[in-house]
């Protein structure tokens, strides 16, 4: 199992994108990143995974085991990860054929048994829904078996019940991995979070939630209320970064 | 069925044409004077369109496969692209049909300068159009290599190239488009056979029909390699 710190200050080329940063992310839990579009969510996620880019983090970025992360971390995005030209069993294996391994299709058909999708294995992404398409990504995920898995706004694309059949479906086969999920749904966050940060320019902030386990129902009152002030902070954080200094 | 129609279309335009302006027939022949060319001469235009076509074949497909090699070269090696770019930039401006006479001159009269022509021709777009495809992998997937930790030959092998398939076709379509051009182009520079140098020959005596015929045997071919490509790009499915 592993745990994840995060320390420092994010930069983006030359300008400062998050200061003082302090994220410790439970091993085998869910640490959850909330924040306005463009604060830099998205970019912890490509940090974390390993990504290149424009940006960079004067700080550290360490595993609880001291090994180093590289090829240890599994990222899912929002959409645009799944090869248009392949089948599902070939987009589920395409890590290993990338890496020059022989790919495991028989455990790729149960993957994709597991997350709903057993007879459309032969399909390709054209002819799936955005929700399924997002099983796909989330059995690679999972053929991937790595200790840490990113979710970067994964089911923001989908519409509310088949969002909250996906949370529940990520929540329930992703479970014991050390998961990071960057989103902007308070709901999502409420129901599928351990921890939870509201991120700003100059930092992380700590989120309550409820103390029930995860994933936890979207009726329940304790989440409602927890949703409620979470949007509230939300709207807050919202009005004070466009009322304040630039 | 539709194409019928259209042909039909053409056909009855083209001689009335004919009828309403009664230019003299050395200067455009009706379509029954040249289906009678066709019918006619079509030993002659048979045993030149196969000269024609070879010289076609050969230089197609040693352009796409020299474009085609060339591109893949380009995508994966940085060492190539900085040395080849600007010089494959500077060849596009270069139009190569101007080169007939000089690779006329080196190669001979015989099939090699139409077959090099031909394949010089299509080499560019090819590989212009091959390249800008292999390297417009979206950047999902280019997340997707890194994560895997996909080593360049095989981020080529297995998404680039898939990815890159559309592009390949377009090249493909342009070469099928300019590879008639240049194969005559060849012919009419310095020929003793093919359909390029039938319609030099027979412009010279006046046989307009003759002409005419030689020009319909060049269009049905450029239809047969454009039928074939389009069936390539639909049918052919990638693993």
């Amino acid at each position: 199992m592993t745990a994840l710190n995060l320390q420092g200050d994010l930069w983006m080329g030359a300008a400062p994108l998050i200061r003082n940063l302090s994220l410790d992310m439970p091993a085998g839990q869910c640490s959850c990143l909330l924040g306005a579009s463009g604060i830099g969510k998205s970019t912890i996620a490509r940090l974390v995974a390993g990504l290149s880019g424009p940006h960079r983090l004067e700080g550290r970025l360490e595993a609880s085991d001291g090994v180093p992360l590289g090829g240890r971390v599994a990222l899912m995005a929002q959409g645009g990860q799944l090869l248009p030209w392949a089948d599902l069993v070939q987009n589920v294996t395409i890590g290993a054929r990338l890496r020059g391994v022989r790919p495991d299709t028989t455990r790729a058909r149960a993957l994709l048994a597991q997350v709903g999708l057993a007879g459309l294995e032969g399909r390709r992404p054209g002819q799936l829904s955005g929700g399924q398409c997002q099983r796909v990504a989330l059995a690679r995920v999972l053929i991937e078996d790595r200790p840490v898995v990113v979710l970067d706004e994964p089911f923001s694309a989908l519409d509310s019940p088949t969002r909250l059949a996906m949370q529940d479906l990520a929540a329930r086969l992703l479970r014991g991995r050390t998961v990071i999920l960057i989103t902007h749904d308070p709901l999502e966050a409420v129901r599928l979070a351990d921890k939870a940060w509201l991120l700003s320019s100059h930092g992380a902030e700590r989120l309550s939630l409820p103390q029930s386990p995860t994933p936890r129902d979207y009726r329940a009152s304790q989440v409602l209320s927890a949703q409620a002030s979470l949007l509230a902070r939300l709207q807050r954080d919202m009005a004070c970064s466009r009322i304040g200094p630039a | 069925m539709r194409a019928m129609l259209a042909l039909g279309f053409a056909l009855a335009l083209w001689q009335g044409v004919v009828w309403a302006t009664a230019v003299p027939a050395f200067i455009l022949p009706g379509p029954a004077r040249v289906l009678n060319a066709l019918w006619s001469n079509a030993a002659l235009l048979w045993e030149h369109a196969q000269f024609t076509a070879v010289n076609l074949l050969t230089g197609m497909v040693a352009g796409i496969a020299l474009g085609v090699a060339t591109a893949l070269n380009l995508a994966l090696s940085p060492g190539a692209r900085l040395l080849l770019r600007p010089m494959l930039i500077f060849a596009q401006a270069v139009p190569i049909f101007a080169l007939a006479p000089v690779l006329t001159l080196w190669l001979g009269y015989g099939a090699a300068s139409k077959t090099v022509i031909v394949m010089l021709v299509i080499y560019f777009p090819v590989t212009s159009a091959y390249f800008d495809g292999l390297m417009r992998l979206p950047a999902p997937l280019d997340d997707l290599a890194q994560q895997m930790q996909a080593p360049p030959l095989r981020r080529l092998l297995f998404l680039q190239v898939p990815n890159a398939r559309p592009a390949l076709f377009s090249g493909l379509r342009l070469a099928v488009v300019y590879a008639p051009f240049a194969v005559i182009i060849g012919e009419w520079v310095g020929s003793s056979r093919g359909l390029g140098y039938l319609m030099l020959m027979a412009n010279g005596r006046g046989q307009t029909d003759l002409m005419f015929a030689a020009l319909m045997v060049l269009a049905a071919k450029s239809l047969i390699l454009f039928w074939l490509v389009e069936k390539l790009a639909k049918d052919r499915v990638p693993a």
